[in-house]
């Protein structure tokens, strides 16, 4: 069955990739038994499924992911939480109170105020409601130290790496925590400031080159000068 | 433009369409009753009344003398306004024009002018100074559909109905005298609208057909076959061999109601 | 129509700017030029320079214009005050108004619109420097703006206009031929569904001569929907050209 386009070739909305017997994966469409792409990225081929690993996408929510927020609006029962998505979510009263909620007397703003950062994980969404998180679990909560960089959220495996060897990499390299949120937010948790700057500078580093070979030894390589540069002017 | 229209009855108006009639017992090409008034403002130079099915609509014109355009020094000059009256519809509400205003404004003048309807050097009182303006202010009334075609019909027949005050230059001054002049018509063009629902074009849409429809194209056509104004609206679109297929209604349903109207 | 003491078109068929009937003036695209906007793009097209940018698909204000099924798109097209030869006043306009419409119309078809639900995309559309055909080289670069912002699209839309000149037919109307001319057809096309989701017409045609303008531009927009491909490509793939 015909394919218009090879592994790994870019191609943009309305490309036709493949006709016949394929199926429409990710970033794709179908329409009279031919497949379409529907956003920028790079084709991919899993046997018959046709995929389309987005170069520019926004963050879709999905039930069971972790991301990391800014409170931007405390409400009469919840806050409501900007996951860098085009809708915005809500984290209930409830759920951060780890007792029922009284209107009366609890203030809302002194537990979560506008402007504070937490990761969270989405427990449900749907078509018709926004997004809701729980900040209910270990490792979720209140952000209090650390740094944020954003990234496309399509870069995030690219971060990860393969059996995460690429934030290990740098985890190991920096000495930092890095905690990356789904929605292409990550969480840089560092002994000195300096070295939260380095893991941020591997990391934009890996969101220019996302789709090329051998980045994580340019990223290793990349590190260890630059540490080598800051030893030196410290001398 | 929209309140929402039920799934049922959607359903009937498509399936209804693949038959071949409208829910109103019309064929895909017919029209509704069109029924035009003259004269009915006094106050007006000139005025008409269209209804077309429910949808009814009112234009009044006013003659102003004014200055030409730097471009055109001899010719008059030639306004078209549109109001959605919010008495028409629920959907209608105060306020300056919006875009579906401006948008049928703007179609009903494209006909008109460029069909060169009216005379407009005849409208030429002193070169580079002084001219005629024709005000042409459309009222929709009642929107029961296809606004477009009942404005433009409304306009025509409002322009036919308009009279100019007669005038003599006193000490470079315009004054008025007595008696009046009809205004100087050429041509009569005549707007089509047909909607694409379900792959299939209807012509003269109206209010619920309106709503489910995927696109409109109004097609203008003058009194010599031509086409004078064409304005393709709604989210949806046309293949080329549609654009083609409703562009060979446009001309005879033009024809049709100019010779109904006796234009 | 004023004086047409100068001939738009020569007997040898050669227009005012040296272009022959079907020809496209030239066009230069450049795909996110703007770092604060989720998606844009820039045009050139002859003397035209005009910019678009896409903001969304976000939460939607004021809220009540929010569908509960899909997105709910929102268009500005305007023009600078210095784009056209006599100052043109900052407020909009009826033409703009009309434009802003008939532009959002055209690119509505081309949005998986029912993705997501409740939600807003902001379409601007600034002239910088105009001379005919603004609408279309303006769907031209929204088109590429809505890619850019990784919105999921059928197909992207190419537009270009035709018209009728000294009595020829011909492709892509610069501001003069447009004002001394006596057509202007502009057209939107987006080809994988052969969908025209931008006509109009303003100017006088018998059946024949439309039939040719429309051809005409149908070819025109094939021919920069094929430039709109490589311009959205060539983001991409100088970055990745880096590292080879």
């Amino acid at each position: 069955m015909p394919t218009f386009f090879e592994m790994k070739q870019v191609v943009t909305p309305g490309d036709l990739i493949a006709e016949g017997d394929h199926i429409a994966g990710e970033n794709t469409y179908a329409e009279d038994n031919k497949v379409y792409a529907l956003r920028i990225g790079i084709v991919e081929y899993e046997n018959k499924k046709v995929n389309v690993v987005a170069l520019r996408a926004f963050y879709i929510p999905r039930v069971e992911d972790i991301v990391i927020g800014t409170v931007v609006e405390v409400g009469f029962n919840g806050w409501t939480v900007d996951i860098n998505a085009p809708y915005q979510a809500l984290l209930r009263a409830s759920d951060v109170l780890s007792r029922p909620f009284k209107p009366q007397q609890d203030e809302l703003s002194q537990v979560l105020d506008t402007g504070d950062l937490i990761v969270a994980k989405i427990i449900a969404y749907d078509r018709a409601h926004d997004p809701q998180l729980t900040v209910g679990e270990p490792g979720l909560g209140k952000i209090t130290r650390g740094q944020i960089a954003k990234v496309t959220p399509t870069k995030i495996p690219r971060v990860i790496g393969r059996k995460g060897s690429m934030v290990s990499m740098i985890k190991q390299e920096t000495g930092c925590q890095i905690i990356l949120g789904v929605n292409g937010i990550i969480l840089i948790t560092g002994k000195t400031p300096e070295d939260e700057e380095l893991a941020i500078m591997a990391i934009h580093k890996i969101e220019e080159e996302s789709h090329t070979s051998g980045l994580t030894a340019r990223i290793t390589q990349m590190l260890s000068e630059e540490k080598t540069k800051r030893e030196e002017i410290k001398k | 433009m929209a309140s929402v229209i039920t799934r049922v009855k959607q359903k009937q108006i498509v399936q209804s369409i693949d038959k071949g009639k409208r829910l109103d017992g019309r064929g895909l090409t017919d029209y509704r009753e069109i029924k035009v008034e003259q004269g009915i403002i006094e106050r007006a130079e000139g005025s008409a009344r269209v209804l077309l099915g429910k949808t009814e609509v009112m234009v009044g014109t006013k003659i102003e003398i004014g200055e030409p355009f730097p471009d055109t020094p001899n010719e008059g000059v030639l306004t078209v306004n549109t109001e959605l009256v919010p008495l028409a519809s629920s959907t209608f509400e105060p306020g300056p024009p919006d875009e579906n205003s401006i948008e049928i404004a703007r179609v009903v003048d494209r006909g008109i002018r460029e069909s060169k309807a009216i005379d407009v050097e005849k409208l030429c009182i002193e070169p580079g100074k002084k001219v005629f303006v024709v005000f042409v202010d459309v009222y929709v009334l009642n929107h029961d559909g296809n606004l477009i075609d009942a404005s433009a019909l409304a306009a025509m027949a409002a322009l036919l109905n308009t009279k100019m005050p007669n005038y003599e230059i006193e000490k470079g001054e315009v004054k008025t005298k007595q008696g009046y002049t009809q205004l100087p018509i050429r041509r009569r063009p005549i707007t089509v609208t047909s909607a694409k629902i379900n792959g299939k074009l209807v012509v003269d849409p109206w209010l619920e057909e309106e709503q489910i429809m995927d696109a409109r194209l109004s097609i203008g056509i003058d009194d010599d076959d031509n086409i004078c104004a064409m304005q393709k609206g709604g989210s949806g679109y046309f293949t080329p061999e549609q654009v083609l297929e409703a562009l060979k209604i446009a001309r005879e349903k033009a024809e049709e109601i100019r010779k109904k109207l006796e234009w | 129509m004023s004086q047409k003491s100068e001939k738009l078109i020569d007997k040898k068929g050669l227009r005012l700017d040296g272009r022959k009937s079907d020809e496209l003036r030239s066009i230069k695209i450049e795909v996110g030029a703007l770092s604060n906007a989720d998606g844009s793009a820039y045009i050139e097209l002859g003397k035209n320079k005009i910019l678009a940018a896409v903001y969304g698909p976000k939460e939607l204000h004021p809220k009540h214009l929010a569908l509960p099924d899909r997105m709910f798109l929102r268009c500005r097209y305007h023009m600078a005050p210095f784009s056209v030869q006599e100052r043109k006043s900052p407020a909009p306009s009826r033409r703009e108004i009309e434009l802003s419409k008939v532009i959002r119309e055209s690119l509505e078809p081309s949005i998986f619109l029912e993705y997501y639900p409740r939600t807003g995309i902001d379409v601007f559309v600034e002239v910088l420097q105009a001379d005919g055909s603004t609408r279309c080289a303006s769907i031209t670069a929204a088109s590429l703006a809505i890619a850019d912002a990784g919105i999921p699209m059928r197909d992207l839309v190419a537009a270009c206009s035709a018209g009728k000149i000294d009595d020829t037919i011909v492709l892509d109307l610069m501001d003069t031929e447009d004002k001394m001319g006596t057509a202007d057809v502009p057209v939107a096309l987006m080809p994988n569904l052969n969908a025209i989701t931008l006509l109009q017409m303003d100017g006088i045609l018998t059946s024949e001569e439309f039939e040719k303008a429309l051809n005409l531009t149908l070819e025109g927009c094939m021919k920069i929907y094929a430039m709109q491909k490589e311009a959205l490509k060539a983001k991409y793939v100088s970055v990745k050209e880096v590292e080879e």
